[in-house]
């Protein structure tokens, strides 16, 4: 299968990249192209130009500091499911980085071109959403923005395969804090078995003192077109003692968060996936609490 | 469309050509370079029946332009064998009845490849999910398992 046609452009830098961008109309960044690459080829998109972003070594790698992990937008998924650091410093992470596609999947997709193409079934915006990530944004600037601004998840996902990026900016790096020694986290999906895919994600990030839940941070994509935080899980977890009772009365509230138009399609019916968003919920709370293992 | 010249060495010898930005590795090394080993299956990036190592780790090459490779180091199915020696993978997928009709093999070998050296000594569940990009229509899997599992034991793992 063939793309239609187009022009390519290496970029070798980030500023060269936005120089680009404004200079070639209708371009569009190509990463590792694992999610460009298939629409081109079936024509659901058609760029006169792509700039390829891919040899540009400051959008790489991951620096872990005292407060933050921050993952360089071009860091590739087996990247940072191998890295030690990350593994150390969030689990949570690396073990969401290892349950994505395949390894080939996993060599070449990034997670900056997975967060800007914002599927409903990736799994990046829904663990991204729990962790509250922040997201490193450098453009031309203008009136309207500045060159480089730093966005929260929650702002950063905005709608089906949209995304807070304005034209002509690059995404530069994600921004993870980092979890406590009282946070626990997890990440619960159930998988497309062809594609690995969520049908259904649930990423919890909880905070225990004491033996009592005192915060909850709760996300569930894969039904919705954009993460959203499940607030009367949270609620019914905080100030509670966590066990499989409560966790299980908490995670089946999240049809309440789950109002509006669900999507769904001929391998997964909106109300399926409604009904296992709670089962992920519980999955991905029992797991942090270590009731359940993988 | 302006054509881009690309150069890479692929198993060892280097290519060069202009190509269409368009191209697709798959057909390059294929059409270009002549390289037939490597199948096409599927052509979205699900079957893996592409799969070449790319600067040493495992690409579907249906799944990446030509002018993505410029300047890599490719090693196609062609390039496993030393001196007309077999790989010890290959070997085990011959011993083992790994394959039928043969389509998949050149990709299930190349990510076996990957997995032996990132994971010497796997369990049968570790190249199941190794495998997890590479579909097979005939062996139902079994053999292929078998195959990797007996690689690794003659590989010294
Ligand atoms: C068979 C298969 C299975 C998959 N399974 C999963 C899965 O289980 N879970 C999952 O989450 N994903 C899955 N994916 C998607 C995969 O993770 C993609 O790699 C990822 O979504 C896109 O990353 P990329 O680097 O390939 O981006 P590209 O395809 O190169 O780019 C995607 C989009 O992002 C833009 N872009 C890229 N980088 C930047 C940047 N730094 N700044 C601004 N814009 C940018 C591009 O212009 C483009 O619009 C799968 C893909 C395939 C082909
Ligand atoms: S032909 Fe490339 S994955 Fe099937
Ligand atoms: S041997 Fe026929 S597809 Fe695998």
């Amino acid at each position: 299968m063939y793309a239609a046609e187009f022009d390519y452009h290496k970029a070798s830098s980030v500023a060269e990249a936005i120089q680009m961008l404004g200079q070639y109309p209708d371009a569009k960044l190509l990463a590792g192209g694992h999610s460009l690459l298939p629409m081109l080829k079936m024509r659901l998109a058609n760029p006169t130009a792509l700039i390829d972003i891919g040899g540009i070594s400051e959008l790489k790698g991951i620096t872990v500091n005292d407060g933050t992990v921050t993952i360089g937008a071009l860091t590739t998924h087996q990247e940072i499911a191998a890295s030690q650091d990350i593994q150390n410093a969030c689990m949570v992470v690396a073990e969401a980085a290892e349950g994505i596609g395949d390894p080939q999947v996993r060599n070449r997709g990034t997670i900056g071109g997975n967060v800007v193409h914002s599927d409903p079934a990736s799994d990046w915006p829904t663990v991204l959403t729990a962790l509250n990530a922040r997201f490193v944004i450098q453009g031309p600037g203008g009136i309207t923005h500045r060159a480089t601004r730093t966005v929260n998840a929650s702002d950063f996902f905005k709608g089906l395969f949209e995304t807070d990026l304005k034209e002509n900016e690059v995404l530069t790096a994600i921004e993870v804090p980092r979890l406590n020694s009282n946070q626990l986290a997890e990440y619960a999906k159930m998988a497309h078995p062809a594609s690995f895919y969520a049908v259904v994600g649930a990423s919890v990030v909880i905070t225990v003192e004491n033996d009592r839940c005192t915060a909850a941070s709760i996300a569930v994509g894969g039904m919705v077109p954009n993460p959203i935080r499940a607030s009367s899980v949270e609620s019914a977890l905080v100030g509670q003692q966590l066990n499989a009772e409560s966790v299980r009365a908490a995670a089946d509230l999240v049809a309440n968060d789950l109002s509006g138009s669900l999507m769904g399609d001929f391998y997964a019916s909106a109300d399926y996936r409604k009904a296992m968003a709670a089962v992920e919920t519980r999955h991905a709370l029992m797991h942090a609490i270590g009731l359940a293992h993988h | 469309m302006a054509k881009i010249p690309i150069s890479m060495t692929i198993n060892g010898k280097v290519h060069q050509a202009e190509v269409d930005p368009r191209l697709l590795l798959v057909h390059f090394i294929r059409e270009d370079v002549g390289l037939t080993g490597t199948k096409i299956g599927c052509d979205t990036s699900q079957c893996g029946a592409c799969v070449v190592m790319m600067n040493g780790s495992t690409v579907k090459s249906c799944t990446c332009l030509a002018v993505q490779a410029d300047g890599a180091d490719i090693m196609t199915i062609e390039g496993l064998a030393t001196d007309g020696n077999l790989h010890p993978i290959q070997e085990a997928f011959w011993d083992n009845h790994g394959l039928q009709c043969g389509y998949c093999t050149a990709g299930m070998i190349m990510t076996s490849v990957e997995l032996l050296q990132r994971n010497p000594h796997p369990t049968s569940d570790q190249v199941r999910a190794g495998l997890e990009g590479n579909l097979c229509r005939c062996t139902g899997y079994q053999n292929i398992v078998k195959s990797v599992l007996a690689a690794a034991e003659k590989m010294g793992g």
